[in-house]
This record gives structure tokens, C-alpha cells and sequence, in this order.
């Protein structure tokens, strides 16, 4: 279904934009208007992050906005709600959760990601938690119809790769370069190769994370990319500008 | 030669490990499974032991407890009388041995109460790596000491402000320096926690301690001990010494956590000895946390820093399960006391992680008959802890001390 979906978006579009959030960070309030932002100034795809008071994949910025969440108290039953009421407010943009292992873990793996499909979310992407430990999970979205997001990155195998893309549902999700979030992506030839290597495992949509800063960065981007995904950033922008300056950089992006 | 993922202990263990960090988990468990199979490391391991740390470390009569609790005959294996004073630099030379075969060229490790820093900064100094170390900050300030002795030793300190800034924030940044570093830097794990093969390498390095235990008891007593008592943070040291007694089933194995305040008071690290702890995943290891209902990892309390973690080697919750250690928790008090008795009947001075072990001995040693045998791991010693010993000892002379060297040094300013 989440390929489809994209699929259909990229026919309209050359590049999705895939802006992603801290759930409860600072408020679910803030969330909503941040949300209906994102989607009026282009964003097609949204990336929901439970939080987590172990994010060992993120970096600072996205790292404090966790450990602000967590201590407001956010539970994983009002994320699960949130995005109910969000996907319902808006049907043409594709939602996402990224967050954990044991977040889903201690809800009941089985019931979380059925009660994320019903409320309409259509990926999940959980970078602690490879296939091999994730039997219970493939298997739960599957029946679900729920994508399980795979990490591509630079230092995996080509080997590794493969069997990341045969677990991987509805896009793969590209890390441009070594290390946790927020760090800048140099767009040069290498990365041209990279995404190379990465089209070559795989024919799911290519999505591209992990530093993209200004539209020059988005300009600049391989062919191959469906999606160019931004966490930190817009995080930055959030904290520094709250919802205007991150809607001000989408409609830039997407000029 | 083929890698085995996913390793479990019983239900616990695993490896929730981000795929950016997929390669160098593999190139590790490959170098691990390598040596070990290869008798010629463990060899060359133990011989550095013996040359550059003192091994093997004795195993001590106390007499004068013994008398003086009345009941079973006590030893204390003296891990304390290591280079850099704690058990830790076993595992730390095993591992640099490993980074170096592997031609790494920089480590880096997380540590709480510091030993593990200091111990990582040595090893450094002595086989030519760069270091960086990363601490809580709540660790820094309890254990100054130490971060002074690293950052001599040439490790870059850095203090981790994130979530609780213990040791469990300490490992997530290391891990994330880790997934930049990862080609030239090998990360020395300090216990027996985290993805695989870090428990079962760092108990493997420990058993050291266990191996020699066994043999200098059966050199003075001709027989195994009834009881041996460890205390457990992450679970380096008791898996060491427990494991040189884990196939003689009458050998009774008692893991001492941390009580804190109580374990009624939800102010403790008692992950297995409290009704609290639940399995969860974080760290890249499946295993029993304390953590919220959730799922987020808690504030834990201890007076010492070294017991103060989240979550505990996924092999002892496992053995736990089995029940093939008994699990007991000592709170901050009784520890204090315990310290002072160590101090004063056998001229000792037991770390604060240790006395927990030395402080369940002394609660059960008097029940047991004077034929009984207990062994309890000092897995430490005590200087690094002598802020934290001297405000709960209420020490007077020692205030006036450092009011008195503050004052010099600010006039110095
Ligand atoms: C002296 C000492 N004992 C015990 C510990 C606890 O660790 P583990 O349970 O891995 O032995 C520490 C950790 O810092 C320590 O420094």
C-alpha cells in the first residue's frame, strides 16, 4: 500500500518531501499545528517519531527533543491516538512512525502495529530492531499491511544490503553518509554512486536522509532519489522559528 | 568463517543493532570468534596480565571477619590489587589485544564510575591508541578522580548531559561516536552488556578472575567454596568470578545489586533482585531493565556509580531465570557499613560497587556453619570513592580539608 501510495504521489511530483517530528515534543499541540503546515506547504510524507529515552540512532538536536517528550510524559497510547485524528484530518498525505524497538516491544508488538494500521499510519520505520531479530514484526505488518522500513547506509555490504531489501516494504530509507542524524550530507559524485549501489538492490522508491539543508542540497540531489527526507533541520528550524520558519523552508524546497 | 547473529542467552541478548553499525558488529564477532578459538590469545592475554597488572591476584583470608561474624570461613578475591585497581582492565587489555589485531588505531568507552575510563586510558597510553571516554555527568561529579587520572593518561574526557547522564546515556554517545568512527575505532565496552558478542567477549576476558579463584580455593581449602558473592552493575565481574564455579552445582552463587534507598522506594538499581525490573530492549541488548510501564529506561539510584545502570548482561538475566544465581540487593547504608568493617578488621578498602558483595556476606555469613566456605569478589578498590565515602561517613576533618584547598585555590586566582 505505502509504495502505491508513493508511486502514485512521484507521478505527480519529481521529488517528495519527507519532513519528520518528535511526537509530544514540546506538545501534541504543537504537533497538530506543525503537522497542518507541513502538509499546506508541500510535504507529502510525514515522519512521526515516538519518543524514546534511549534514541541511540539519533543525533543532539533530535536526542533532547526525545528526552523532552519523554519527560512531558508522552505515552505510547496518545501517539497511537494522535495519529488517528491526524491521518483522518488529513487522507492525502502518507504518515510514518519511526521509533524504537521497545517502544513497540513493551506495548505488544502485535498490538501496536495493528492499531498504528487501523489509525492509518502506512510505514514503520525502527532503526534498532534488523530483520533477524524481527520475526514477530515482519510477520505483524505484514498482516497488517504495514511497511517495515530498512536502513540503507554506506557502510553496509552488498550482500547485507540484499537482505535488507528483502525484508524492506513501501521505500528504502538512504543514509547519505556514516554516523547518527543531523549531520550535513556533502552531494558530490560519491553519493551519485552511492545511490547507484543502493537502485541497483532494490526497486522500491529511493528515500534520502541524514543532513539535507538547503534547496541548493535538494537541487543538487541524484535522479534516483523519490524522496528527500529532513529530520534535523526542520527540528532546528522548529525550535528556532516554531511552525512559520518550517513551513517557510518546505515552500522553498519545494519551489 | 561463518557469523553467527542473533546470539541469545536463553531469551536475552541479541543484537538490536542500527544497520550503519551492522558491518563493524560483524567484523567484531568475526575477530572474537577467531580468537578465542585460537589458544595461542588467551595465552599471550594471560601472560600481559601477568606482566603489566599483577596477576594473578591473591586470594585473601580474612581472618579477623570471619572471627568477628562468627559464621562461615570468608575469603576475598583481591581483583582490587590490579593495575589501575579495579577487575575492569582484564577485560580492557583482552579487548585492546582484539582492537590491535584488528589494526585499529583509536577506542573509545563509556564508563560510570570511572574505572572502566581509567583502565581504557591505560591500555591506550600503553599499546599507542587514541582514546576518548565518555561519562555522565552525574558520574563526572561523584567520581572527579578518575577523569582527572584519564585526562593525564591522555583520554579525552567527554561529559555526557543527555537523559539521566549516567552510564546508560554514557553508552548511547559512544555508540554514536561509534557509527561515524567506526573504521579506524574500536569501541572497549566496559560489562558484560549491549549487542552480542560484547557480553559473552567481556565475561570471556573476565573469567580470568573465576579460573585463578577456583584453583588458589582448592590450594588451601582442597575443597569449592559453598557460597560466592559478587556485586553486579552491568555484570563483568560477577560473571568472571562465577564462572570458575558455574558447572559445580553445590556452589551457591549470589549476585549483590544495588539497593539504593530501599527497594520500596523505587530509588535503587536492583533490576533482578526488585520486583521493578521488566524485559525490554535498549543498548542493542534484549534483557530485564527498569524502566516505565511505558517502556522508557528510569532513573536509577547507588551510591556508587558502577551499579547505577538501567540494565544488566543479558547472560545473568538469563542465569537468573535458570536460577542458578541468586539475586540480593545491599542499600547505600548497609554498604557504608560494610566498607567500614572491611576497613577496619582487615586493613582493606573495598570500592563502593564492591562493598555491596561484602555487605550481603556479612548479612548471611553469620547464619552459615563455621564449616562453610564463602568467597567474595573485591572487585575493586576504594580511593577513586573518597568524596562519596567521606560525605557519608560525615567526615569533618576531611570538609575542612577541601574548604581549606578551595580556599588556597581561589586565592591562586
Ligand atoms: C570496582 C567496580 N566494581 C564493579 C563494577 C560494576 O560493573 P560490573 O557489574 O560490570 O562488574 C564497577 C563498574 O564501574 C567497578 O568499577
Amino acid at each position: 500500500m505505502l509504495e502505491d501510495r508513493i508511486r502514485a504521489a512521484r507521478k505527480r511530483k519529481r521529488l517528495l518531501l519527507m519532513p519528520h517530528l518528535v511526537l509530544g515534543y514540546p506538545s501534541f499541540e504543537s504537533n497538530r499545528e506543525l503537522i497542518r503546515t507541513m502538509v499546506e506547504s508541500g510535504a507529502d510524507i510525514i515522519e512521526m517519531q515516538i519518543p524514546f529515552s534511549d534514541p541511540m540512532a539519533d543525533g543532539p538536536v533530535i536526542l533532547k527533543a526525545n528526552d523532552a517528550a519523554v519527560r512531558n510524559g508522552v505515552t505510547t497510547s496518545q501517539c497511537l491516538a494522535f495519529a488517528k485524528e491526524i491521518c483522518a484530518l488529513y487522507p492525502e498525505t502518507i504518515f510514518l512512525f519511526m521509533t524504537y524497538a521497545n517502544v513497540p516491544f513493551v506495548y505488544g508488538l502485535e498490538n501496536f502495529v495493528k492499531v498504528a494500521a487501523d489509525a492509518g499510519i502506512l510505514g514503520l520505520i525502527i532503526p534498532d530492531l534488523p530483520p533477524e531479530e524481527g520475526a514477530e514484526y515482519l510477520s505483524a505488518c505484514e498482516r497488517n499491511d504495514v511497511a517495515p522500513i530498512f536502513l540503507f547506509t554506506p557502510t553496509n555490504t552488498p550482500e547485507r544490503l540484499r537482505v535488507l531489501a528483502s525484508y524492506c516494504r513501501g521505500l528504502v530509507y538512504c543514509v547519505g553518509r556514516t554516523g547518527v542524524t543531523g549531520i550535513k550530507t556533502k552531494i558530490d559524485d560519491a553519493l551519485g554512486a552511492m545511490i547507484q549501489r543502493y537502485k541497483s538492490m532494490t526497486t522500491l522508491p529511493i528515500g534520502l536522509g541524514f543532513g539535507l539543508q538547503s534547496k541548493k542540497d535538494i537541487d543538487a540531489l541524484p535522479k534516483d532519489v523519490d524522496i528527500a527526507i529532513i529530520g534535523t533541520k526542520i527540528l532546528t528550524l522548529h525550535n528556532e522559528g516554531g511552525a512559520k520558519a518550517v513551513g517557510q523552508f518546505l515552500r522553498e524546497l519545494a519551489a | 568463517m561463518e557469523i553467527h547473529r542473533q546470539k541469545y542467552f536463553g531469551k536475552f541478548g541479541g543484537m538490536y543493532v542500527p544497520s550503519i553499525l551492522e558491518t563493524t558488529f560483524d567484523e567484531l564477532t568475526q575477530a572474537y570468534q577467531e580468537a578465542r578459538s585460537d589458544p595461542a590469545f588467551w595465552d599471550g592475554f594471560a601472560q600481559y596480565m601477568r606482566s603489566y597488572s599483577g596477576r594473578p591476584t591473591p586470594l585473601t583470608f580474612a581472618e579477623n571477619l570471619t572471627g568477628y561474624l562468627g559464621g562461615a570461613k570468608i575469603y576475598i578475591k583481591r581483583e582490587d590489587l590490579n593495575h589501575t585497581g579495579a577487575h575492569k582492565i582484564n577485560n580492557v587489555i583482552g579487548q585492546g589485544l582484539l582492537a590491535k589485531r584488528m589494526g585499529k588505531k583509536r577506542v573509545i568507552a563509556e564508563t560510570g564510575a570511572g574505572q572502566h575510563g581509567v583502565a581504557t586510558a591505560t591500555m591506550a597510553a600503553k599499546f599507542g591508541f587514541e582514546c576518548e571516554i565518555y561519562m555522565g555527568e552525574v558520574d563526572v561529579k561523584r567520581q572527579r578522580p578518575n577523569v582527572f587520572w584519564m585526562e593525564k593518561l591522555g583520554a579525552k574526557v567527554n561529559v555526557v548531559k543527555d537523559g539521566t547522564r549516567t552510564l546508560k546515556d554514557a553508552i548511547n554517545a559512544t555508540f554514536r561516536d561509534w557509527a561515524y568512527s567506526m573504521e579506524t575505532t574500536h569501541y572497549v565496552l566496559g560489562t558484560a552488556c549491549g549487542p552480542y558478542p560484547f557480553p559473552e567477549m567481556v565475561a570471556w576476558f573476565q573469567s580470568i578472575v573465576g579460573k585463578e579463584a577456583k584453583k588458589q580455593i582448592l590450594d588451601v581449602e582442597d575443597r569449592l567454596p559453598n557460597h560466592v558473592y559478587a556485586c553486579v552493575g552491568g555484570g563483568s565481574n560477577s560473571l568472571g568470578i562465577f564462572s570458575g564455579f558455574m558447572d559445580d552445582k553445590d556452589v551457591e552463587l549470589v549476585g549483590v545489586e544495588a539497593g539504593g534507598l530501599g527497594l520500596d522506594t523505587g530509588k535503587h538499581a536492583a533490576r533482578l533482585a526488585s520486583k521493578d525490573g521488566k524485559i525490554g530492549i535498549a543498548e542493542g541488548m534484549k534483557t530485564v531493565f527498569l524502566q516505565t510501564e511505558e517502556g522508557q529506561m528510569m532513573e536509577t539510584h547507588s551510591i556508587s556509580a558502577g551499579l547505577d545502570y538501567v540494565g544488566i548482561s543479558p547472560i545473568l538475566a538469563d542465569l537468573h531465570e535458570r536460577k542458578r544465581i541468586r539475586f540480593e540487593a545491599a542499600t547505600d547504608d548497609e554498604v557504608v557499613e560494610a566498607l567500614r568493617l572491611a576497613l577496619r578488621k582487615e586493613g582493606i578498602v573495598p570500592a563502593l560497587e564492591s562493598a555491596h558483595a561484602f555487605a550481603q556476606a556479612f548479612k548471611e555469613a553469620p547464619r552459615m556453619g563455621k564449616d562453610e566456605i564463602i568467597v567474595i569478589n573485591q572487585s575493586g578498590r576504594g580511593d577513586k570513592d573518597i568524596f562519596t565515602v567521606a560525605d557519608a561517613l560525615k567526615d569533618r576533618a576531611w570538609e575542612d580539608f577541601i574548604i581549606q584547598k578551595a580556599e588556597e585555590y581561589r586565592a591562586g586566582r
